[in-house]
């Protein structure tokens, strides 16, 4: 069962200017979770906020749990949990104070309000910060906290957008482990992410959008054997370049890619193919100045899909205007 | 629908947590009018002859209580607008919760703010002198027309609010409004000493009709207003009365309905 899906979505801003989503499509089976992979100002957001219902998209269609969003969406508000990108909490109030506000605007009643907060407090590692403003938690809690708020009545759908995006890789890992615990729980999650290795965490299926469409769908290994897996990149001293292309060559089974100093190609094997290179890098007495597999990125993605670079649409360009109609 | 009110309740509750979380939001938005009162009442009040008895502070207080509650729209649009640039309403609008519920409680919040204000600011006008001579009745009515006129203005805030969206532009765009609103009226000075046409401005001024209407009901003769004999100034409680009314059937739905259609 499609537990989420969007038909033909078209919203545009400034009476047509700007193209948030053109023609967008998509869908997320029951108990999976959808990575919508792309760059600022691809359409991620709008997505989102449409399927929240937070804006009404200007043609197309949206069901969440079977439950239209344009024409029914106090029924689907009943249904869906939202993280946003900056953490939504009121930053003067602490954890437990804005959970147990959250709890009472959901009707649960004050005594359920409170136990559903401390609860929740606890699952997310905050029980000691629970009773400290917001202002005072670093941007990682302050994350599981605003995630904790869009769990208070354990949703049937989840919308996650860019849940990571400007967290120190620390804070990133905690936030992974945590959707991953939640995923187990079989909610049905629609992610959105700029990082393909986010995707490929947390995902079961990626959808990648450019310019307000879908423009690729499939498993995270089905798109990394289109863009390519992984990358072997050595970098040595100018001397050496030569030998070290012939080694990279032998490896990979491609033409190396020889930059500056850095010699690449891409791998099947990854780690077993890295210790062949590094043994014949030994064997010809190179010392590599650098040497490492790469993941393919966002660019990388891009790039064999689309033939251009992701390119960053201007946030403001994209952000309604004062003074729009619905 | 029957949650409406207790989910409003939910908002204001936080609003007054915040209070308590970040007590000098209270001390200042109290130190504010305190302050205007004292200024006024010892720069000004030793050099305006005011021909009444007990002085000029008698005028002043009901002009500086009616500038005080006027200000409210300057809160209440400051407050959302910051509360929209945090994305906490796009959560609020998310939530299985009435539409109305987060503005209706954010209005609520900021009366209940006011009743404090006005009671501290009531305080320091009798410690420098102010003496309503009217009974308690019509002291009461006073305090209930300036709570009414606080509460309509927040309206007007929401809308403000929720059309700039930002709280510093919301800020100066705010002062902007009401400080002309207030000067430009019978608060603080007589309108005959104003242009012709300012005179007409301040004459049909709402904050002139409460000016004027508390005047009244705190037993003052109103000896700053009432230059051209106009209707308002003749029917100070009636006008602020429809005003007020007026204001809150413009505002409140409008303000509803901009709040619906809204996106951060």
């Amino acid at each position: 069962m499609k537990t989420v899906e969007a038909k033909h979505l078209i919203k545009t801003y400034r009476n047509g200017e700007v193209k948030a989503l053109n023609d967008l499509s998509l869908d997320v089976e029951e108990g999976t979770v959808l990575g919508v992979l792309g760059p600022n100002g691809a359409g991620k957001t709008t997505t989102v906020r449409i399927l929240a219902t937070l804006l009404k998209p200007d043609s197309g269609s949206a069901t969440v749990a079977g439950i239209d969003v344009i024409k029914n969406p106090e029924k689907v508000r009943e249904v869906i949990g939202l993280s946003g990108q900056y953490a939504a909490v009121d930053e003067t109030l602490t954890g437990w104070d804005n959970l147990v506000m959250f709890g009472r605007l959901y009707h649960l009643g004050r005594q359920k309000s409170v136990d559903r907060a401390n609860e929740l407090l606890e699952r997310f590692d905050l029980t000691e910060a629970a009773k400290r403003p917001i202002t005072t938690y670093s941007g990682g809690m302050r994350r599981r906290l605003d995630l904790a708020a869009s769990l208070i009545v354990s949703p049937k759908v989840l919308f996650l957008d860019e849940p990571t995006t400007g967290l120190d890789p620390r804070g990133r890992q905690d936030m992974w482990s945590v959707i991953q615990e939640l995923v187990t729980g079989g909610v049905t999650v629609l992610l959105t992410t700029q990082y393909l290795e986010e995707a490929d965490q947390l995902a079961d299926d990626i959808a990648v959008i450019d310019r307000g469409t879908v423009i690729a769908r499939g498993t995270s290994d089905a798109l990394k054997t289109q863009v390519g897996g992984e990358k072997l990149e050595i970098t040595v001293e100018n001397v050496d370049l030569a030998k070290t292309q012939e080694i990279v060559t032998r490896v990979s089974g491609h033409a190396a890619h020889v930059e500056t100093r850095t010699v690449s190609a891409p791998v099947g094997n990854g780690s077993r193919d890295l210790m062949e290179a590094l043994r014949a890098l030994d064997d010809a007495k190179i010392h590599p100045l650098d040497i490492g597999l790469r993941r393919p990125s966002l660019d990388d993605v891009f790039l064999s899909l689309t033939g251009h670079v992701a390119e960053e649409v201007n946030e403001e360009a994209v952000t309604p205007k004062k003074g729009r109609k619905k | 629908m029957n949650h409406a009110i207790s989910d409003a309740l939910v908002i204001t509750k936080r609003q007054l947590l915040q209070l308590s979380r970040v007590p000098e939001v209270l001390i200042f938005s109290t130190i504010q009018p305190v302050m205007f009162v004292l200024l006024f009442r010892y720069v000004f009040g030793g050099s305006i002859d005011s021909g009444q008895p007990g002085g000029y502070v008698q005028l002043l207080m009901p002009g500086i209580f009616v500038q005080t509650v006027a200000f409210t729209l300057v809160a209440t649009a400051a407050g959302l607008a910051e509360d929209m640039k945090k994305g906490l309403i796009d959560r609020f609008r998310s939530l299985p919760i009435s539409r109305g519920a987060v503005v209706i409680g954010r209005t609520l919040g900021d009366a209940l703010l006011n009743i404090l204000v006005l009671a501290i600011m009531g305080i320091t006008g009798y410690v420098v002198g102010w003496r309503p001579t009217s009974g308690i009745f019509q002291i009461t009515l006073a305090f209930l027309f300036l709570f009414m006129f606080g509460y309509a203005l927040s309206w007007i805030g929401i809308f403000v609010g929720l059309s700039i969206k930002d709280a510093r532009t919301v800020q100066n765009v705010g002062f902007i409004v009401t400080f002309p609103l207030t000067f430009l009226s019978n608060a603080f000075a007589p309108t005959t000493g104003m242009p012709r046409v300012l005179q007409y401005f301040a004459e049909w001024n709402p904050v002139s009709s409460m000016v004027a209407a508390c005047r009244q009901l705190f037993g003052v003769e109103n000896q700053f207003g009432a230059t051209a004999n106009s209707w308002p100034s003749q029917n100070p409680l009636e006008t602020s009365l429809i005003y007020m009314v007026l204001l809150m059937l413009i505002f409140i739905p409008l303000s509803i309905r901009k709040y619906k259609n809204t996106s951060a």
